[in-house]
């Protein structure tokens, strides 16, 4: 019997009863509330897994009711595929079962823990059973069975069983009693949770009833569902010791060989040659026979060799687009006014592909005394706890963003300002801290995308900014001229009894510029760009104009352009003279749109409200 | 009216500015520290040669300007309806100037001072008084004040008040109170209410013949201005008598050399003569004085004095070192430790004797 095989039966051994109670604090169960905030986690992950497999966009329903003091009834129920009747007392009711074990492939669940976990917390603390009802699809019947864990054997227990009608479609209900404590209004409860998740996954629709019996609704922002991310065969530099060992007991192949080239990505069989050459092994020693000290040289040949990086279409990004609109979403309330998204391409640490993904929300109601809110991801599950340990924390404190708008004691640190900045790790295998999953550990790669994607996302956010700024600057000036000066004049001349002065000539020398001014005025899911020229100069000027804007959205322009490009419209203004106005308008469809007005063939630095025009006259 | 002519030229200015299509604009010394000098000649802190421009080509400027305009023809209505009004007052009235309404009352409070300058006035001219209760004394002095009812009124300061003294108004200039006659042949000026009230009970003014005054911390202007006019009109000299801390001696400061904030008028307000009598440093070790440990904030406050023109001699120098050396500071009262009646027994007769008074 090989090493592997015996430790395997050693923790056979230990109970799962045991088992538990000695990890409920990594499982996510060390206190009242938050227990009761993993229980809903789990079931709502299970729930958007289940629905994204099978291409259904996700309707789950979240309903919490207080049963007795610290005791809570928890129902999670969805419209995914259901599960089959003969796997559901597995699927609840049994540890470490699961269909991911042996594959690689991003997704929410990957221990086979969760959820009945979940089951085996509800039957230690209130002693009663999981009620599971699931039903495959139209024309099958529902089963409805109530489920124990046999803590010993680590075995389902049905203790009864019946066949329901449900009016659904198909899907899962999940029914748990469980000790736990229900708290609002903190940043970890279980709406923070949902409205987060709802943040990264805009195509589901989300309803939470309260135990006060209050009902939120996370509306669907899109009906696009993220693409299924596909299954990929380890690389060998991601690889340990133990799944080398169980993936060599397991396998069809029966020469070492064909083994390493076919169930490992980015080996082919020249490489495989390769590789056991350097392990000393012959090519057709058989899988099952390979020793502990053979798959040691073999790990120390992966080390050595050089790979092609593993494929990464296993990754399920949320996208720019629907990170965008899951944030505006859930921040509507606080009508922030910009919202910045990156995702960088995909990357790999030893061996193990991942991707990052940022976005950052400012101004409007956001607090701009406090902190900075910091949304965490891991495969599109929020992280709330552990905030401190993980690597996404690290990552923000580790930019300077004073340099980018926020305040920052000593440009290291949290940053300070009205903004809320999300981060989304993406990999077929996230480096948690712990088993509870809530913080990701500090690897170098993930750290540098972290930051890159981040800071991408401030370039955007200080532009905005600096325009921000500029805009404010003329917004004064105006003020000035059409307010402040007349009434400097008005009021002196009454106080001297004497005739108001003419101040026209006196604006212009202030002003002493060509003024820019702009709006967009959102009307009937259309955007309308104003702008607005005046000349403040004492004599006329001739320039162009360049206003960015896609053209496939330009419903009309006015005046006439003299070009309209792909991404830019021109003008030329010719003459404007003292004092004289233009208006320029463009008409667009959708509702997303932010001037950005550049000038030629004039020298800038006469011109407030535009950059100057970089690209070709 | 000197104040309102000096104010009108103000608007002229600005007004012919208009006229002339030039951007109206006001010059001003420039209100920062580093434009802060040290008259050798009137030993007084004043302004500099650096100059501020308050200028409408920007909307700070254009609203200060209009700010001013606004302020003066309040200031004007209050001289011609004989009123006057608190700076606070002014602060809330503005909130009817439109663009021209303050923001808060440091800005109103500066915009005064700003016109003291241009106008080479005081803040008592333009009839501003400040909120603050002024400052009492206690001694033999007869004053005369003008009351409300434009009465002279002739006020003993021992015998005709009670034990908390005469009150010092906000305006002390000469149409407003004239100093009679005294019997005194010195003002001790006294930082805290607790010392003041002790040397009362004590008996210190008659047993000392000097005018007592309680500066209630850092001294209002009408009480710097007050011992300023009877160090000069009565010929009294001033000893000043504070706790042992680094704003203690900063207290001092502003009553023998002027202060930052009000230097456009040190010259009205300082009086260079004055005498720092105590709680020094030595006298914490002499009379081994109950003390405290210094602060971070008073060990900074120090250093900032050792590089500060005012603390620039040889006895600032030693005691504020000495000081930071023995890091420890006191307060007046303890030198209560030896009894109640030790501050005026022992304690200032011993030290005023070391000045040449004799008590």
């Amino acid at each position: 019997m090989s090493i592997a095989e015996e430790l395997a039966k050693k923790q056979k051994e230990i109970s799962v009863a045991e088992f538990f109670e000695r990890n409920k604090q990594i499982l996510g169960f060390d206190n009242l509330t938050r227990a009761l905030i993993t229980c809903v986690k789990e079931a709502v992950d299970n729930a958007l897994d289940a629905c994204e497999e099978g291409g259904i966009l996700p309707d789950i329903l979240v309903e919490i009711k207080e049963i007795k003091e610290d005791e809570y009834r928890i129902v999670v129920e969805d419209n995914g595929p259901g599960i089959v009747r003969s796997q559901i007392p597995n699927v609840f009711a049994r540890l470490l079962y699961g269909s991911r074990f042996h594959t690689l492939r991003q997704a929410r669940g990957q221990q086979g823990i969760g959820i009945s976990a979940v089951v085996l917390y509800s039957q230690l603390t209130t002693g009663k059973p999981a009620v599971v009802t699931s039903k495959i699809g139209e024309g099958f019947p529902a089963h409805k069975l109530e489920v124990f864990i046999d803590t010993k054997r680590n075995l389902p227990n049905v203790v009864k069983e019946e066949m329901i009608h449900w009016e659904k479609k198909s899907g899962t209900r999940i029914e748990v009693f469980v000790r736990g404590k229900y708290i609002k209004n903190r940043k970890q409860s279980v709406y923070e949770y949902l409205r987060s998740t709802a943040i990264v996954d805009p195509h589901a629709f989300i309803t939470l009833i309260e135990p006060d019996g209050n009902k939120i609704v996370f509306e669907r922002a899109t009906n696009e569902m993220p693409p299924l991310p596909k299954e990929i065969n380890p690389h060998p530099h991601g690889i340990e010791i133990g799944m080398l060992l169980r993936m060599l007991k397991e396998t069809n192949a029966r020469k070492i060989s064909t083994f390493l080239a076919n169930e490992f990505s980015s080996v082919s069989m020249q490489k495989a040659k390769e590789i056991l050459s350097k392990a000393g092994i012959s090519e057709d020693a058989r899988p099952n026979e390979i020793t502990l000290e053979e798959a040691k040289n073999l790990i120390e040949a992966f080390r050595q060799t050089k790979f092609l990086p593993p494929p990464t279409n296993c990754l399920s990004p949320i996208g720019e687009e629907l990170i965008r609109k899951g944030l505006r979403k859930e921040t509507q309330m606080l009508s922030p006014e910009f919202i910045a998204v990156n995702t960088r391409s995909p990357s790999v640490f030893s061996g193990t592909p991942f991707m990052v993904e940022t976005g950052i929300v400012y101004g409007g109601n956001l607090p701009a005394e406090e902190r900075v809110e910091i949304l965490r991801f891991a495969n599109r599950v929020p992280l709330l706890y552990q905030e401190g340990g993980c690597v996404i924390t690290e990552a923000i404190k580790n930019i300077d963003w004073r340099r980018y708008g926020l305040e920052q004691k000593g440009g290291k640190g949290l940053p300070y300002g009205p903004a809320i900045i999300l981060v989304h790790v993406a990999s077929v295998n996230v480096p948690f801290t712990s088993e509870a999953k809530e913080a990701i550990a500090n690897i170098d790669e993930i750290e540098k995308e972290i930051k890159l994607s981040l800071q991408e996302c401030a370039r955007k956010m200080k532009i905005h900014l600096s325009k921000k700024e500029k805009k404010k600057r003329a917004k004064d000036k105006f003020i000035l001229v059409a307010k402040v000066l007349p009434e400097i004049a008005k009021k002196s001349a009454n106080m001297l009894s004497k005739s108001i002065p003419d101040v026209s000539k006196i604006i212009t020398k202030i002003m002493n510029i060509i003024w820019i001014e702009d709006e967009v005025i959102t009307k009937n899911g259309n955007v309308e760009s104003r702008v607005y020229i005046t000349n403040y100069k004492n004599k006329p000027y001739s320039f162009t104009i360049y206003l960015e804007a896609p053209k496939e959205r330009i419903i009309s322009v006015s005046p006439p352009p003299v070009e309209i490009r792909d991404r830019v419209v021109k003008w030329e203004i010719k003459d404007i003279k003292p004092t004289e106005k233009v208006e320029l308008s463009l008409a667009l469809r959708g509702d997303e749109f932010e001037n950005n007005i550049y000038v030629g063939k004039i020298d800038p630095i006469n011109v407030i409200g535009a950059e100057k025009w970089e690209g070709e006259e | 009216m000197n104040a309102q002519e000096n104010l009108k030229k103000i608007v002229e200015k600005i007004y012919n500015d208009m006229i002339n299509t030039k951007i109206p604009s006001v010059e001003l010394p420039a209100r920062i520290k580093s434009n802060i000098i040290f008259d050798e000649k009137y030993r007084v802190w004043r302004y500099g040669n650096e100059k501020s421009l308050r200028s409408a080509v920007s909307l700070a400027g254009a609203v200060s300007l209009l700010r001013m305009l606004y302020t003066i023809e309040f200031i004007n209505q209050m001289i011609e309806q004989r009123k006057s009004s608190t700076l606070r007052e002014m602060y809330y009235i503005s909130e009817g100037w439109g663009e021209a309404k303050f923001e808060s009352q440091d800005e109103s409070d500066k915009l005064a001072e700003d016109l003291e300058i241009l106008a080479s006035a005081l803040r008592e001219d333009f009839k501003l008084r400040p909120e603050e209760d002024g400052a009492s004394i206690i001694g033999d002095i007869v004053i005369e004040e003008v009351t409300r009812k434009g009465e002279r009124k002739r006020i003993h300061c021992q015998d005709d008040v009670g034990d908390s003294g005469y009150s010092i108004p906000y305006n002390v200039e000469k149409d407003k109170i004239k100093f009679i006659e005294t019997g005194a042949n010195k003002i001790i000026a006294i930082e805290t209410g607790g010392m003041f009230d002790r040397l009362i009970e004590n008996g210190f003014d008659e047993r000392s013949n000097s005018i007592l005054i309680h500066l209630k911390g850092q001294p209002a202007r009408s009480t710097r201005r007050l011992i300023k006019r009877m160090n000069e009109e009565l010929n009294l000299p001033v000893i000043v008598f504070t706790d042992g801390d680094p704003w203690s001696y900063r207290i001092y400061a502003s009553i023998a050399y002027g202060a930052i904030k009000t230097a456009h008028i040190s010259e009205y307000l300082a009086t260079p003569s004055a005498q720092f009598l105590g709680v020094t440093p030595s006298d914490i070790l002499a009379y081994d004085l109950p003390s405290d440990k210094l602060t971070e904030e008073d060990i900074n406050a120090l250093n900032a004095e050792l590089t500060d023109p005012r603390f620039q001699d040889d006895f600032w120098r030693e005691e504020i070192k000495l000081q930071l050396e023995i890091n420890k500071k006191s307060e007046q009262q303890a030198l209560a430790k030896y009894g109640l009646d030790y501050v005026t027994d022992v304690y200032l007769p011993e030290k005023m004797a070391g000045m040449g008074y004799e008590v």
